[in-house]
């Protein structure tokens, strides 16, 4: 496949709000189920190690027109609950046999209850993770929260999930960590060659593919894109944070990157990258889960930093490792958890001298002037800075 | 969201040492003897946590929804809570001036703004809101319960004054029931976490036997605030299970659970009830007795501080009474049966964390409000939706939705928050609650004609 091909591809899966990838999955073997999932993370191994198909929803995106969602929230809640109604609402959502709403925020937290009383049929689960990072303490609640949800797949597969099993599933998704790794890493080493635009679709598609599947398309990616040059400009190398939950649309991305910053890191699609290295698969598997999740996971506004020492770390180490130059700010309106985080990252970026600009954006904002040019604005400063 | 309100508002606060009796002024508004006890204790909490230093007290401070008052009492803490805090000052008028001081200093306007009005407050020199100046907290007790913005709101303040912080994550209760891995998570946080860390911070060691008689005193004060809440099954009501519930659950919300002071304080109540009930009164309001009742509601939401008296009068003008409200269970649900239990304290602890109304889940809150429609014979539900608290607000729409289907009764919906003064808009507030009261009149001649 050509890199157009593969992109083409991943923009046609992106765009595609019947979720037709997940049908025709489901459609390929009799008695094929699918679960979907809410951001930031939840161990995708034990919908595999079903036998079914692990399902990102983020919400509508700016193709959706969003008419019933809207009827069940105020002006001032942010967009993703009342599109994610929108696909349930319509349909679209009908593919999958289960909504998993991981512990984010008050409003998905609120969204399970509401799933759970209009979609009476369908499989939901709260999961809550844990808050605490003892391993005796946040790892047992944890190992038996992932124990309940094992058990309630099992029953909806019909079948046991067996350690074998899950192992398996760990070393499937310990290839395609490793292979979003590799892109993240090539990104920030070529960001003229991987264009976040780009990278940001070949993410998605992991949303509705089989992580097999996915693996093979990022290593696609990857080979194709640095098969073909393209031009390298002096552009303002910045990470961007924030965008966990609610995504920006594709054109705000774009927006940034014309404007002259190339993305060499973000917080975009967290679950695919959220265990940091790779998980044992000889072990326990849900103790290794665990042990990842606790000690050798991302950081977000959504977790609990147990020292102050912790706070902005991780946003730290995404600078420095990455070489980048400025910090984005970018996160949904209304979204408490990146908004009450936002000050607080700030005030150490500015200890370490390190530049940042702010805004914020709706996952249907259609308007991109005004961001494009506070991002122009942050790029030539940059450049002005690192030039003086 | 939180408690132990002022309904006057604007009577000016005096100072005294908590041990001093306060006088009654001759103030125009109408108060419950109980009420007046109420603000003493309130403001001698206040006067305890300006002069804790002097005392040489340590100070924590922690939530409502989950809050473990008889814990943090075991070591001998002043107890501050910040979301009292915002309330105080949202009633006094206070809160608007932090916000956008907040604001200016780099929050965004799209969150909680009872975070913004505490932060506020530090900007301002940690001036409480009786006007005497409240110290840095040795510990923050992070209560996780039924609000993720409580866990950044501490983070934020440890961010600024470096303070030491405790986190006790309750697990939500997303299937409708507490789970015995739920319990032995929250009583492991206890044990091993939350306990060593207040023993370390005061010094003080930790007596089971100190905390078991605290909550010996919570359970009695807690019959007695259920029996109150639940006099207003009673037609006509003898009290405003919101407005007036504010009072009622102030003591036993905030720092004083387990206390004899709030003990007394709820058998005093109680025993004024009861005489309301033997005069056959209603409930009083800032201006006396309320003449007659016309209208039984069930509200859902916090009320708006900013604006209190003045949100209350819409209703008792127009002769409708707040029967049942969600928000007199923030601190705790116990009018199905939980009490504190002195027999199993670290277990019973977690269980009230996990019960608080916010830790519920959507199913669980309508059939609440469905279960308080039905006992509290009321006429319809009205939900305050607050822009600050997506913890309260996110879906409130679909419960509208769902009460009216499974009751049969209107619900109306209006919007305000709890201490920001630029949402609340009286005139658009005080007609929706006029044309609600309206449908109920024309919807009761409808069902008396057939
Ligand atoms: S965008 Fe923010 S507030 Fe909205 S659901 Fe996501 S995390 Fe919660
Ligand atoms: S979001 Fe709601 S519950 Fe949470 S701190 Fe704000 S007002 Fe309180």
């Amino acid at each position: 496949m050509t890199l157009k091909d593969i992109v083409d591809r991943c923009e046609a899966l992106f765009e595609d709000t019947r979720f037709g990838a997940v049908r025709d999955w489901k459609a390929a073997a009799p008695g094929r189920k699918a679960i979907g999932y809410m951001p930031i993370y939840v161990p995708r191994e034990l919908i595999h190690a079903a036998g079914m198909l692990p399902v990102g929803i983020f919400g509508g995106g700016d193709q959706l027109e969003v008419i019933q969602g809207d009827a069940y929230y105020q002006s001032y809640i942010c967009r993703i609950p009342r599109s994610t109604l929108e696909l349930g609402l319509t349909g679209r959502l009908d593919c999958l046999d289960g909504l998993l709403f991981p512990s984010i925020c008050d409003v998905i937290r609120n969204l399970s209850g509401m799933w759970q009383v209009l979609f009476k049929d369908k499989y939901v689960k709260y999961l809550d993770l844990p808050q605490n990072y003892d391993d005796a303490t946040g790892g047992s609640f944890y190992v038996r929260e992932m124990q309940a949800l094992r058990e309630d797949l099992a029953r909806l597969a019909g079948r046991e999930i067996s350690d074998a099993a899950l192992n398996a599933s760990i070393a499937v998704y310990n290839e395609n960590r490793k292979a979003i790794r590799e892109l993240y890493a090539y990104r920030a080493q070529k960001p003229w060659q991987a264009p976040t635009s780009e990278v940001y679709l070949v993410l998605r598609a992991g949303c509705v593919l089989p992580p097999e599947e996915h693996t093979r398309l990022v290593r696609a990616y990857l080979a194709a894109a640095d098969a073909q040059q393209r031009p390298r400009r002096d552009n303002a190398r910045v990470v961007l944070t924030g965008s966990f939950c609610e995504q920006p649309p594709l054109g705000l991305i774009k927006s940034i990157e014309i404007a002259g910053c190339y993305v060499v890191d973000d917080d975009f699609q967290l679950i695919q990258s959220w265990l940091l290295d790779e998980v044992p698969a000889d072990g326990d598997p849900l103790q290794e889960l665990s042990k990842a999740f606790l000690h050798r996971s991302a950081s977000t506004a959504s977790k609990y930093d147990e020292k102050k020492a912790d706070k902005g770390q991780f946003l730290l180490r995404q600078v420095k490792t990455r070489g980048a130059e400025g910090v984005i700010f970018a996160a949904p309106s209304f979204c408490d958890p990146a908004l009450l985080e936002r000050p607080m990252l700030q005030e150490i970026l500015a200890r370490h001298g390190i530049p940042y600009t702010a805004f914020k954006y709706a996952e249907n904002t259609g308007q991109m002037a005004p961001i494009r040019e506070q991002a122009g604005t942050f790029a030539d400063s940059i450049k002005l800075w690192s030039a003086a | 969201m939180s408690m132990s309100a002022n309904p006057s508002g604007t009577t000016p606060v005096r100072m005294m040492p908590s041990s001093a009796a306060p006088k009654k002024p001759a103030a125009p508004v109408q108060k419950e003897d109980a009420m007046w006890l109420q603000k003493e204790l309130v403001n001698g909490n206040y006067t305890e946590l300006a002069n804790a230093r002097q005392l040489g007290k340590k100070v924590s401070a922690t939530f409502v929804p989950g809050n473990l008052n008889e814990l943090l009492m075991c070591f001998d803490f002043a107890r501050s809570l910040p979301e009292t805090n915002a309330l105080q000052n949202g009633m006094r008028k206070k809160s608007g001036k932090m916000i956008m001081d907040a604001e200016r200093d780099g929050h965004s306007e799209d969150v909680c703004t009872y975070v913004k009005a505490d932060l506020g407050m530090m900007l301002q020199g940690q001036v409480g809101p009786t006007g005497e100046a409240l110290p840095t907290p040795d510990v923050l007790l992070l209560s996780y319960t039924g609000c993720f913005t409580f866990m950044k709101w501490f983070e934020l303040v440890r961010q600024k004054y470096d303070c030491e912080t405790v986190m006790l994550h309750v697990p939500y209760q997303g299937e409708g029931h507490v789970t015995q891995s739920m319990r032995d998570y929250v009583v492991k946080q206890l044990k091993e976490n939350v306990i060593p860390t207040l023993e370390r911070v005061s010094g003080v060691r930790f007596d089971i036997d100190r905390l078991r008689q605290y909550m010996r005193e919570s359970a009695k004060a807690e019959e007695d605030l259920v029996w109150t809440l639940q006099s207003a099954k009673r037609k006509p009501s003898p009290i405003d299970g919101y407005f007036g519930a504010v009072y009622y659950i102030g003591p036993i919300f905030t720092a004083f659970r387990g206390t004899p002071e709030a003990t007394k304080f709820y058998a005093t109540l109680r025993a004024e009830i009861e005489q309301r009930i033997r005069d056959g009164k209603g409930p009083i309001t800032p201006e006396g007795e309320m003449p007659e009742e016309k209208y039984r509601l069930v509200v859902e939401g916090p009320p708006n501080w900013t604006s209190f008296r003045e949100f209350w009068k819409m209703f008792y003008d127009e002769g409708a009474v707040v029967v049942a409200s969600t928000y007199s269970k923030v601190g705790g649900v116990y009018d199905f049966g939980f009490r504190h239990d002195p027999d199993h304290p670290l277990e019973s602890l977690a269980e009230y964390c996990l019960g608080c109304y916010t830790n519920l889940n959507f199913p669980q809150r309508i059939d609440m409000i469905c279960k308080y429609m039905d006992e509290y014979q009321a006429d319809g539900l009205l939900i305050n939706s607050i822009k600050s608290c997506n913890s309260f607000s996110a879906g409130q729409l679909l419960i509208l939705r769902e009460v009216e289907k499974r009751t049969g009764k209107p619900a109306a919906f209006i919007e305000s928050d709890l201490v920001d003064p630029r949402y609340f808009s009286a005139a658009n507030i005080k007609n929706r609650l006029e044309s609600y009261f309206q449908m109920i009149k024309q919807k009761r001649t409808a069902a008396g004609a057939h």
